[in-house]
């Protein structure tokens, strides 16, 4: 299917706006009326057609704006990409990896013409035709890692293995749920989730440490994450909390609807060959609440989920202060009926809304 | 499905090199590319021998970005249950076998400022891709290779004459020895060991870094077990509810899976940790064989590795 891209801001005056089509594709992370953390993790090969899990790299109608975000951040702040010296390998892999993929699952969009170790790139929505030498940083205006991920939603943690252990060595994050690569670089798994409340002590982040160590060539993974956010803000770094955070005041029984926004990160795992390495992709779907309530099966759960999410859970996703105001808003969307199993809106099966 | 994911190869090159090792080069089936992998990587062959199927892991030894064909080296186990005999005597230029896709569980440390390298016999094969990996980045690293004798000395030649200056050979029947600790003493800050070799070597470097002081992230070390034969014995599969026997020359884990029971498994060399297995219930004693388990986790009685490890008594319930 042909891929209209918005013109369209996540500053200023957020004119980020979902279509019809966007809304049904949503990744809704929750598959039943409950969340508690769980070591969610199932094979990524693949979904349902226009599904975000269909293709490896999922691009979507945002995709041309979400990039000139990204270069604004880079230019304000350059530190939200980073690569230790010894990550240089690990880019190409990522480099290799992004564009094969890209080129295999949108060829309208894009082309990988190799030649040997000389490649030709083509990125038709960004206008971009350049020619470069595999594996020689000198024929690319940034390194192998920040080139391609100017070129691809999401952000990337790029993690070296070694020790028993995943290690934030490399990174592109501007579209993170306030986390900081700045603070993390360097870091173990460990580490780098000490702030997650509950999850430690129910032994998560051993199991899941485990499994990412095993992730193999050629069997990728992927799992979903959410929080909220106001305003379809991309850049809810803790750099710029200064400027985002008080939003989440500016909150009213009347802007709601169209104000907060659930935030899902589709989250993906790939083995890098050359390097041993591991890429982690974070893809940030943002979709406003009043677009949620178009699917009854969504506004029904969504208000179970957010009313019993324990308290620490609330808070650390920062939502406390504003659940009251939610759950007036969602509990006009729950009719009390059951809901199906899963994520998928089943929009001809569920029934509308009785009140 | 367990284990890594499947390619199709056939044999293209059957070449010995000398009296026990052979090497093999294998192509994809479809003439499509291999994928690329790092250096120390190992692929799992599969070997359908009579009612058993085989899988055993060996290093890739070929230039670990050549999508053409990846090549492996065998040695020959008078001993062992069959595995490197089936390859040397039952496996030809044209057959086809599937292979897993490449596992690395012995990478380099692209951290490191200089790779020392320490090998022993048929160990030098996962230095072979990793040297190629690093030659391809201008990397500094430095090779000492012991061998039995010149005769047995696989790689010998194609390596001293290719790196005259990193490499360094030492035969046991010349009564040619390492000097490990003046090896360890020189050199320089944020050098990292990597030894791969029989378990007496490992544990030798081992011991002696350790002993010199080296921080024990800066030593890395892989060694391969063969499953072991042993006397037959009889294992219950609690959730799978099955009793299977497991004969003299089939590991537990080959077991588990001619009984149509789906074990997770990446090495099957008693290294990778996937094969964990919980012990519900046993009367005898356990053989454990593998390098993942704690010794007070072999102590337990909790926790087996069925890809070498093997039991004797009269009861055992595994949670499979």
């Amino acid at each position: 299917m042909t891929i209209q891209f918005n013109d369209e801001t996540f500053r200023d005056d957020y004119s980020f706006h979902n279509s019809e089509r966007a809304i049904k594709r949503f990744p809704f992370p929750f598959d039943k009326d409950s969340y508690m953390y769980a070591v969610n993790m199932e094979q990524h090969r693949g979904g349902p057609a226009d599904s975000v899990y269909e293709k490896r790299f999922d691009v979507d109608e945002h995709y041309v704006s979400e990039m000139r975000d990204r270069a604004q951040v880079l230019a304000d702040d350059p530190l939200r990409c980073q690569s230790l010296p010894h990550m240089t390998l690990a880019g190409w892999d990522v480099l290799e990896l992004i564009m094969t993929c890209k080129a295999e699952d949108y060829p309208d969009l894009f082309e990988l013409h190799r030649d040997g170790d000389r490649w030709r790139w083509i990125n038709k929505p960004l206008g971009i035709d350049d020619t470069f030498t595999f594996l020689d940083e000198t024929t690319l205006p940034y390194g192998p890692m920040e080139y391609i991920t100017r070129q691809t939603q999401g952000d990337f943690a790029v993690l070296d293995q070694r020790d028993d252990n995943l290690w934030m060595d490399a990174g592109m994050v501007t579209t993170q749920a306030d986390w900081s690569l700045d603070f993390d670089i360097g870091m173990n798994f460990f580490e780098w989730h000490a702030p997650v409340p509950l999850a430690h002590e129910k032994g998560i982040f051993v199991r899941a440490l485990k499994f990412l160590l095993n992730i193999q060539q050629g069997a990728p993974a992927r799992r979903l994450n959410w929080t909220m956010t106001v305003n379809p803000l991309l850049d809810t770094s803790p750099e710029n909390y200064h400027k985002w955070g008080i939003q989440k005041t500016t909150l009213t029984p009347q802007n709601i609807g169209a104000k907060q926004h659930l935030r899902v990160e589709l989250q993906t795992f790939f083995r890098l060959p050359r390097s041993n390495g591991l890429v982690f992709p974070i893809r940030c779907y943002l979709c406003a609440f009043q677009d949620l309530m178009t699917v009854p099966k969504w506004g029904r759960r969504l208000h179970r989920v957010i009313r019993d999410l324990p308290e620490e859970l609330a808070t650390y996703k920062g939502f406390i202060d504003n659940r009251p105001m939610m759950l007036d808003y969602l509990s006009q969307f729950d009719d009390g009926l059951p809901t199906s199993n899963g994520i998928w809106p089943d929009l001809e099966t569920e029934p509308p809304l009785q009140k | 499905m367990s284990g890594a994911e499947k390619i199709h190869v056939r044999v293209t090159e059957k070449t010995p090199l000398n009296a026990l090792v052979t090497r093999f080069r294998f192509e994809p089936v479809d003439g499509g590319l291999l994928p690329t992998f790092s250096g120390g990587a190992h692929t799992v062959v599969e070997m359908k021998d009579g009612d058993i199927t085989r899988l055993n892991p060996y290093s890739l030894m070929s230039d670990p970005y050549d999508q053409d064909a990846y090549t492996i080296s065998v040695r020959r186990d008078d001993e062992g249950r069959g595995g490197s005999l089936f390859l040397h005597n039952q496996v030809d230029v044209g057959d086809e076998l599937t292979i897993s896709y490449p596992v690395n569980l012995f990478s380099l440390d692209l951290r490191a400022k200089k790779h020392l390298m320490i090998a022993g016999g048929i160990g030098i094969t996962p230095f072979l891709s990793q040297i190629k990996q690093l030659d391809r980045a201008h990397g500094n690293w430095e090779l000492h290779y012991a061998c039995r004798s010149e005769a047995l000395g696989s790689y010998v030649d194609y390596l001293t004459t290719t790196h005259p200056n990193d490499v360094n050979v030492y035969y046991d029947d010349q009564d040619q020895v390492i000097d490990l600790e003046n090896l360890l003493d020189g050199q320089p800050l944020g050098t990292h060991i990597y030894v791969c070799g029989p378990k007496g070597m490992i544990d030798w470097v081992r011991g002696k870094a350790a002993d010199l002081g080296w921080p024990r992230e800066a030593v890395h070390y892989e060694e391969f077990l063969a499953p072991q034969p042993g006397k037959p014995f009889e294992v219950k599969l609690a959730i799978s509810n099955k009793v299977v026997q497991v004969g003299e020359q089939e590991s537990l884990l080959e077991a588990i899976e001619r009984a149509g029971v789906d074990a997770p498994y990446l090495c099957r060399g008693g290294a990778c940790g996937m094969c964990e297995t919980r012990v519900i219930d046993y009367a005898g004693n356990f053989i454990h064989r593998d390098h993942w388990l704690e010794d007070d986790e072999h102590a337990s009685g909790e926790k087996i590795m069925p890809c070498v490890s093997r039991f004797e008594g009269k009861t055992l319930v595994l949670d499979r």
